[in-house]
Formats: structure tokens, sequence, C-alpha cells
């Protein structure tokens, strides 16, 4: 099987190219940093206004699940006549409008399990509406939101690699490394360090917004199970 | 507007119809593909979710194996196996493809099906029992039929994914619709690679509202209006 002259893994070859390695997974951290901070601007406010005024409702899970629904690499191309190919604004299009359905959904979960009592005492004590909505609806729908936050984030790392066949793509750069230099032989290394890396980075990120989670909402203890945290572990990676 | 009439064009030339790149055939491809792979990681994860539902043993190993293997990016699978010499060539690509796909398909139903199981009331499964069913008898009768939702939710997710991953494997290969999409790319035949993301998005699209159609014919009429917003929301949180 491993007949060929190239080892299963070549520690040299890793030594070589530390340089790139490390930059792809700079630019892995970066897209997936963008793609989640611009899904979270646009999400909160849009389920904010769904859940305040129910008829966007309808409007706002549809346009979401439809963006969800299709596929990044065919998003990537669609958006090039636009957008441009290969820029970094058609990849992040396409990985920020993956994250809205998962973001919107569950920030609006969130709002939705906010106990009445919870609003009416806020009302009872003169909050306006908007001061509620930052002061107690928001900050009571943070355990859902964390659960969003965390399956986007890990969704998202998953999804960056695809964009490697637009020329970005960060850890997605090693596994076409590794395809089109098998000519000579599998070439086994740069994909399985980029699988590693990718596996490591999403295990790291998803621990480290466990933490965050609990840092923000100690009242919460995060992991325990509710009814819509379900949706945390909704880690899909679609193309 | 050039553009659009472009890919006007594309789609009404005869060409593009017929033969072995034709799009019935490529359209063949990519659903013979999903469907073997959706069927597969249904019995496999369905009947690992259902024994840990079941059971409630092992179910943390299984539903935590879940969770990593969502981590792993396709593309990376993809061209780990596209360059291994004794999967590589068999069946022009459809090994390799259909392997990466299923670990990516495998989780959502899995997850979904045990939280199905465990979503059955205990009064429900202790009746049951109570009245002399055996553990195969309660699981058949009592807890499949009321899980169902959410493991047709949990198919729905996977098919939705796979049929949008796929585009992918034309990349290691595998002729299907992604085959216009990553060859358009390649040879800068913007409309092609335009006219396949859209045949793609579509497809996903279709499978998205059919199987959507599917899980609620699943619902038990009880459970879907009324007392069942809670649980429809529910059924899809946990997707």
């Amino acid at each position: 099987m491993l007949a060929t002259g190239r080892p299963f893994f070549s520690w040299s070859w890793v030594q070589q190219n530390w340089g790139q390695i490390v930059a792809d997974l700079d630019q892995h951290i970066e897209l997936t940093l963008i793609a989640v901070g611009i899904g979270l601007v646009i999400s909160v406010p849009l389920a904010v206004v769904a859940w305040r005024y129910r008829r966007w409702r309808s409007p706002v899970t549809t346009a979401t699940s439809v963006l969800y629904v299709i596929p990044s690499l065919a998003l990537f191309v669609i958006l090039g006549p636009v957008t441009g190919y290969f820029t970094i604004t058609t990849a992040e299009i396409a990985l920020v409008s993956y994250t809205l359905l998962i973001l919107v959904r569950n920030t609006l979960a969130g709002l939705e399990s906010v106990p009445d009592d919870a609003r009416e005492a806020a009302r009872a004590m003169g909050y306006t509406p908007g001061r509620s909505l930052v002061r107690v609806e928001l900050p009571l729908a943070l355990p859902y939101l964390f659960a969003g936050i965390r399956v986007a984030t890990v969704t998202v790392i998953g999804l960056v690699s695809v964009s490697a066949l637009i020329g970005l793509g960060g850890l997605g750069q090693l596994f076409v490394t590794g395809l089109q230099g098998s000519d000579d032989g599998p070439f086994y290394t740069p994909i399985l360090v980029g699988l590693v890396l990718s596996v490591v980075l999403a295990a790291i990120a998803d621990l480290l917004l466990v933490l965050a989670e609990r840092l923000v909402v100690p009242w919460s203890r995060a992991g325990s199970p509710g009814p819509t945290r379900g949706g945390r572990v909704r880690t899909g990676a679609a193309a | 507007m050039h553009f659009l009439n472009a890919v006007f064009h594309w789609f009404t030339t005869a060409s593009n119809w017929e033969g072995a790149n034709g799009i019935p055939e490529l359209l063949w491809q990519t659903a013979k593909l999903s469907i073997a792979v959706v069927a597969s990681a249904t019995i496999i994860g369905g009947g690992l979710g259902a024994l840990a539902g079941h059971t409630g043993r092992g179910s943390i190993a299984a539903v935590n194996a879940a969770n990593a293997a969502r981590a792993i990016p396709t593309l990376a699978l993809l061209t780990l196996l596209a360059i291994v010499p004794s999967i590589s060539i068999r069946y022009g690509g459809f090994l390799a493809a259909y392997l990466a796909l299923v670990v990516l398909a495998i989780p959502p139903i899995l997850t979904n099906t045990y939280v199905g199981m465990r979503e059955v009331d205990a009064d429900v499964r202790e009746a049951a029992s109570a009245m002399g069913m055996t553990g195969w008898q309660v699981f058949k009768r009592a807890e499949l039929p009321l899980a169902l939702p959410f493991i047709g939710a949990g198919i729905r997710t996977s098919a939705i994914e796979v049929v949008a991953t796929s585009t992918l494997a034309a990349y290691v290969s595998y002729s299907d619709l992604g085959t216009y999409v990553l060859s358009g790319l390649a040879s800068q035949d913007n409309v092609e690679a335009f006219s396949g993301s859209i045949l793609v998005a579509l497809l996903a699209g279709l499978v998205a509202v059919v199987l959507g159609r599917v899980q609620r014919a699943l619902t038990p009429a009880p459970l879907r209006a009324g007392g069942g917003a809670g649980t429809s929301a529910r059924v899809r949180a946990a997707v």
C-alpha cells in the first residue's frame, strides 16, 4: 500500500514548511473570527427584530434557512460576478451567511426562554422596553447565544477549508498541497498536518467559548442539558 | 446582464444535456452518491444512536465521538482518501467520496436519534414495560415512533449537508454536479461554474423542502400543532 518512497509522515517536511503552516493557521483563525464576528453583528439585531415584531419572524427564519442550504462552494461561485472570484469578501460572505441560521435561531430561542416573570418584574421596576432588552432579556438569552456561537465557530472552522478551492482557505491550502503533490506517490504529510490542526483549533475554540461563557454567564453551568441546548451539538460542516 | 444571458444560454445549450458530462448524468451521479451516503449513515448513525438511547449505555462516548467527527473538515478526508492508492482508484473516485461523506453524515443522525430516544417520557417507557412489552417491543412500539420526528430532522440535516458537500467530490475525480463548478473555476469558465452552482443549490433546496415535508408527515398529528409548538421547536433545535 505504501510502497512508494514517501514516508507516511515526514517531520522534515513540517520543519521545512513551518512558516507556511503557521501562516495558513493564522489565516484560518482570521477568516473564522471575521465570519463569526460579522455573523453575530447581523444575527443578534435580526433575532431581536424577529422576536419583537412577530410578522418579521417568518421572513427572517426563511431567509436564513435558504442561505444555510446553499452550498458554500456554490455560493462562492454565485457571488463571484458581484464581489469578484477569489476574493476575501466572497469567502467571508459565504461563511457569514452560513452562521446566520445558527445564530439567529439560538438567539431567538434564548429570547423566548426568558420567563414572563422576569420581563414583568423589569417592567414593574420602571424599565423601558429598550432597557429591559439590554438589561434583562439579552443577558438571560446569553446561554443560548453562547450555544449558537460554539456551533457556528466549530462549523466555520470546518468550512474555511473549502475556500482553499478559491485560493484562500487557511489550513485548506494544506489539503490542496497534499493532493497536488501526490503525483510521486501519496503525500499524506500536509493533509494530516492540516487535519490535526483543524480539529485541534476547533477543540480549543470550543473550550475557550465554554470558559468565556462561564465568565460572562456565571449563573449558567456551560454544558448543562437544556431544551435548546441540543442546538449546541449541532455542528454540521457542509461545504 | 451579459453574464446572465450567457448562463441562460448555457442552460439552453443541447450539448449540456447530453452524454457523460451532461446535466442528467451528473445530476444522477450526485443523487447516487448522496443516497448511498445518507442510507449508510442512517443505518450506522441511527443504529448507534438508538442503541445508546435505548440502553443509556455508552451514550457519552457515542455523542462525544459524533461531535468530534464533526470537527473533521470533509475536504481533509476527501483529499486524504483520494491519495490512498487502494482507495483512490476504486469506482472512479466513488469510494473515496462515499467514505468521506459518510463520516460527515453520521453525526447529525446519531445525535438526533439519541436525543429523540432520550426525550421519550420515562412514564411512557415504564408504562410500556408494565404492559409486559419486552425491551425490543418497547423500542419498536414506543421509543422509535416517538423519536421519529427527531430522527427525521437528523436525516434531513445530513442529506442537505451531503448534497452540498458532494460538490467537493469532483475535486478528487468523482464526476458529479461539482464537476461543473470546479472545472469551471479551474478553466475560468465562470458561466459553467455559476450554472453548476445554481444546479447544486437548487438540488440542496429541493432536498430540504421534500425532506421537511416527510419529517412533518412523520410527526404524529397531536405533536404537530398546538401542544406541538414546543415539540417542533425542540425537534428543530436538536437538529
